[in-house]
């Protein structure tokens, strides 16, 4: 059996802000080269903790409390700070939710671009040009030579997302993680990104951490998912199982809340209280209770 | 045929200064909304929905057009002929954060506008209808001595219904009120609205970007896409048949929770 590209172990996890509540609790997933994992739940799931100590970047006030987290064998939460600065954003890269601040307002997006390639990856400022021209016209911008010229706020928030696209994409990292990239637009335009990611990774064979809280686009993205409450794993696995057939009752009720346009019947069932007492009951036993699939 | 509560008629809203030619965003829109009847307004960011909803309530001039409300041309009205409407067109904001005033109780928050509108006899009689009311939206009498910022996201919205609904209007606009809430408090917060909405009569405009919260809520839906109506009809009968490309290119974009391979490689959105 070959290693998985990313193996979390037991990760445990708490607020240092909050009087030490914990934020994770004892989570465990396993992703595997090339797969796209949906990691979904409400707020204070803790989808996007988990997201943020995969790309190193929790917040101080976050303390890690027990479990690792592997990435290629090697324990990201270990790794002195030297390799984990070499891995991320070459190894690992990030589709942040809003480009706009991501982007730095004052540079050409020529320039954003090209850093990596030239830092990182050696390139001159032609080939690197050149690269990023290849990248734009990957993620179907029309007029990449504009768009290399152009301000962040002289484009769309749907480009400004494209040209994060390419960004996370351009030194070939093994592992993206994108941190519910769509929210904030359009639903037309979140096909075209939704299907732009999925593109993208397969063309380059990535695998893709899916922060989001929307169970329909998990279930159009993602092979798999993690669904979490509360800091803990509630269910997972492939997701065709767990939205046909899920185990957990807050999986049930979060499907039946969301409403339908095509069945105007069904959905908006407000999740019922007995599954909040029963989550709460779970939450409280240190083992985990996960349903997992297959 | 009894007239219709509030009538929108070739509405046309320009921001700007209208000389220097400005940007027109509503380009003649109509609108027809009868007692107790809800419809949507459903569009992409830019497509003039806020606007509308604005228009109707004559939070914005519009440059021309009429605007009717039980019967009532108010389309030039000035802010002192208008006050009696305001009280019968009652609005919910998107963020109730940023409408609820963060130095005020809740108490406070309820109980100012039904001293402004004359509404409450005496004290007793205004602590009375507003702990009635919390009661109607689930909230626990002992948010009163709360400010704001110390309520959940779901219960700030409930707060934002419960003073629309205290006032006891006709006409309640509801703007993007669920779209930052996670998916167990809207259906909560939603189911609350349509509720209330049937107990008192209340006609509602429900402006949205998600045309399922649409679905769920709505007796009619509007369809708006760069300042122009481009589909309107009973929700039945647009969701099962929509007439118009655009209608149908933002229904074949919602994901469905059901995995299916094809929806990815599906029509390319304009």
């Amino acid at each position: 059996m070959t290693t998985p590209l990313v193996s979390i172990t037991g990760l445990s996890a708490v607020s240092l802000r909050e009087g030490g509540s914990p934020i994770l609790r004892d989570v465990s997933l396993t992703l595997q080269r090339g797969e796209v994992r949906g990691l979904v739940g409400e707020s204070g799931a803790g989808k996007s903790t988990i997201a943020k100590a995969l790309l190193g970047i929790l917040p101080r006030t976050v303390k890690v409390t027990a479990g690792e987290i592997r990435f290629e064998g090697r324990d990201l939460l270990t790794m002195p700070e030297r390799e984990l600065r070499a891995i991320m954003g070459s190894e690992i890269a990030l589709i942040p939710q809003d480009p706009q601040t991501a982007l730095n307002p004052g540079r050409r997006i020529e320039a954003q671009l090209t850093d990596g390639l030239r830092l990182r990856r050696g390139m001159n400022a032609r080939d690197a040009r050149e690269r990023a021209l290849q990248l734009l016209e990957e993620v179907h911008i029309r007029d990449p030579e504009r768009v290399l010229r152009a301000y962040p706020h002289e484009l769309s928030g749907g480009m400004r997302q494209r040209v994060m696209i390419a960004a996370a994409f351009s030194l070939e990292p093994k592992l993206v993680v994108a941190d519910e990239p769509t929210t904030a637009l359009d639903v037309t335009v979140q096909k075209q990104i939704l299907r732009l990611i999925r593109g993208m990774q397969e063309a380059h064979g990535t695998a893709v951490i899916f922060v989001t809280h929307d169970l329909g686009v998990v279930a159009k993205i993602c092979d798999s998912v993690t669904l979490l409450y509360g800091g803990k794993v509630i269910e997972q696995g492939p997701t065709a199982s767990v939205l046909a057939a899920p185990r957990h009752a807050y999986t049930r009720a979060l499907i039946a809340a969301g409403p339908r346009y095509d069945r105007p019947d069904a959905g908006l069932e407000p999740v019922p209280q007995s599954v909040f007492d029963q989550l709460q009951a779970e939450l409280a036993q240190p083992f985990s209770s996960e349903m997992s699939h297959g | 045929m009894a007239e219709p509560l509030l009538q929108a008629k070739g509405i046309e809203v320009t921001y700007g200064n209208r000389r220097r030619g400005g940007v027109k965003v509503l380009h003649g829109i109509d609108l027809s909304l009868d007692r107790g009847e809800t419809i949507g307004i459903v569009g992409e960011s830019g497509s003039g929905k806020t606007t509308l909803g604005r228009a109707l309530l004559r939070l914005v001039d519009v440059s021309a057009g009429e605007i009717r409300f039980a019967g009532q041309d108010i389309t030039h009205l000035d802010d002192g002929a208008m006050r009696p409407y305001r009280k019968r067109m009652q609005m919910i904001f998107q963020d109730p954060m940023a409408s609820l005033n963060p130095r005020h109780t809740i108490g406070q928050i309820l109980g100012d506008p039904l001293r402004f509108h004359g509404l409450a006899r005496s004290g007793a009689d205004a602590d009375q209808r507003i702990r009635r009311m919390l009661d109607r939206v689930g909230l626990p009498s002992i948010v009163l001595g709360r400010n704001p910022h110390e309520l959940s996201g779901g219960q700030r919205q409930r707060v934002g219904i419960a003073r629309a609904a205290l006032l006891e209007p006709e006409f309640v606009l509801a703007d993007e009120i669920v779209s930052g809430l996670d998916v167990s408090t809207q259906a909560q917060v939603l189911n609350l609205l349509k509720g209330l909405c049937r107990d008192l009569g209340l006609a509602m405009a429900f402006i949205s970007h998600d045309l399922s919260v649409i679905r769920a809520v709505c007796d009619r839906v509007t369809v708006m896409r760069n300042g122009r109506v481009e589909e309107e009809g009973a929700c039945a009968e647009v969701f099962a048949a929509p007439k118009s490309d655009y209608t149908r290119l933002l229904l074949d974009a919602i994901p469905l929770p059901e995995v299916d391979a094809g929806w990815l490689k599906g029509p390319e959105a304009a």
